[in-house]
């Protein structure tokens, strides 16, 4: 089966972006599967709102982007951590034989999902047989 | 035995094999999937106050719902379930990164809490759970008489 969807290499990066702030940048965990005539993919950004999340599509480069807005308590210190707070950011080529006018991207509870309709040379098509 | 099976009720079926080895390479990425995310979970930060506590867990896609929260004494514990985002049956997987099933995570506090005055807030897939010293527990200032 064609793979639909390649992935950048690298983990977590940390830059520069924009301003002043000096944030991390995190790659998203994600889940890519294909229906028959979908190719969905679900990414987990949490402490990112509906709001916050930015998908842009360039030629056949498709590029996730999460900022996170952590509700850091007031009046605490933080003594103990096991993940860290940031932005998220994830690259995919996509190949051709997906419709690109017609992707479809929903956010809740800190999860994109994407829904990338195949293109229609794509899809299974049945051949009918004919009787010579 | 040679086991027919290319061919399906509807006679000669090319896919079945494909299908087969699909089924057999998810249950693989399954058993993989389990032991690469080897760490406990959810992932949990803390914070502290004078006489209270907050305790952060990133449970993204799960609602308060889907959770269970217990305290007791000073342990807090936080069970739920992480379903998969589809139905191994009806999709070709490409990638499964994220973490799914059922988790229970205990986190030992620094001190008792109190069982009433707890307060849970879950957003964007962030849960944070803030917690009270009882007034009993709480250091007491204790006044030094000049003899």
């Amino acid at each position: 089966m064609a793979q639909n969807l390649t992935t950048t290499t690298g983990g977590e990066v940390e830059r520069l972006n924009g301003e002043n702030a000096r944030r991390p940048i995190y790659r998203p965990a994600t889940d890519i599967f294909e229906t028959d005539d979908h190719v969905v993919l679900v990414a987990d950004m949490p402490g990112v709102g509906p709001d916050d999340v930015e998908v842009t599509l360039e030629r056949r480069v498709l590029t996730i982007r999460g900022y996170a807005h952590p509700p850091a308590p007031e009046g605490y210190r933080q003594v103990y951590g096991e993940y860290g707070t940031g932005d998220y950011e994830r690259v995919f080529t996509l190949t051709d034989d997906i419709d690109q006018d017609d992707i479809r991207a929903t956010t809740g509870h800190g999860v994109l999902r994407l829904e990338l309709p195949k293109a229609a040379s794509a899809k299974p098509r049945r051949i009918e047989v004919k009787a010579a | 035995m040679l086991a027919p099976t290319t061919y399906g009720p509807r006679g000669w079926d090319p896919f079945t094999d494909m299908r087969r080895l699909q089924a057999e390479m998810n249950r693989l990425f399954e058993d993989t999937g389990s032991l690469r995310t080897g760490r406990v979970y959810p992932p949990v930060n803390v914070w502290l106050g004078d006489n209270s506590i907050v305790v952060a867990a990133e449970m993204p896609g799960l609602s308060h719902e889907d959770i269970e929260l217990t305290v007791q004494d000073d342990t807090l514990t936080i069970r739920g379930e992480r379903p998969l985002a589809a139905d191994d049956n009806q999709v070709a997987w490409h990638r499964r990164e994220r973490m799914t099933g059922s988790f229970a995570r205990t986190v030992e506090l620094p001190f008792r809490v109190d069982p009433d005055k707890v307060e849970a807030r879950f957003q964007n897939g962030v849960l944070a759970v803030e917690m009270q010293r009882p007034e009993q527990d709480r250091p007491r200032r204790i006044a030094i008489n000049a003899s």
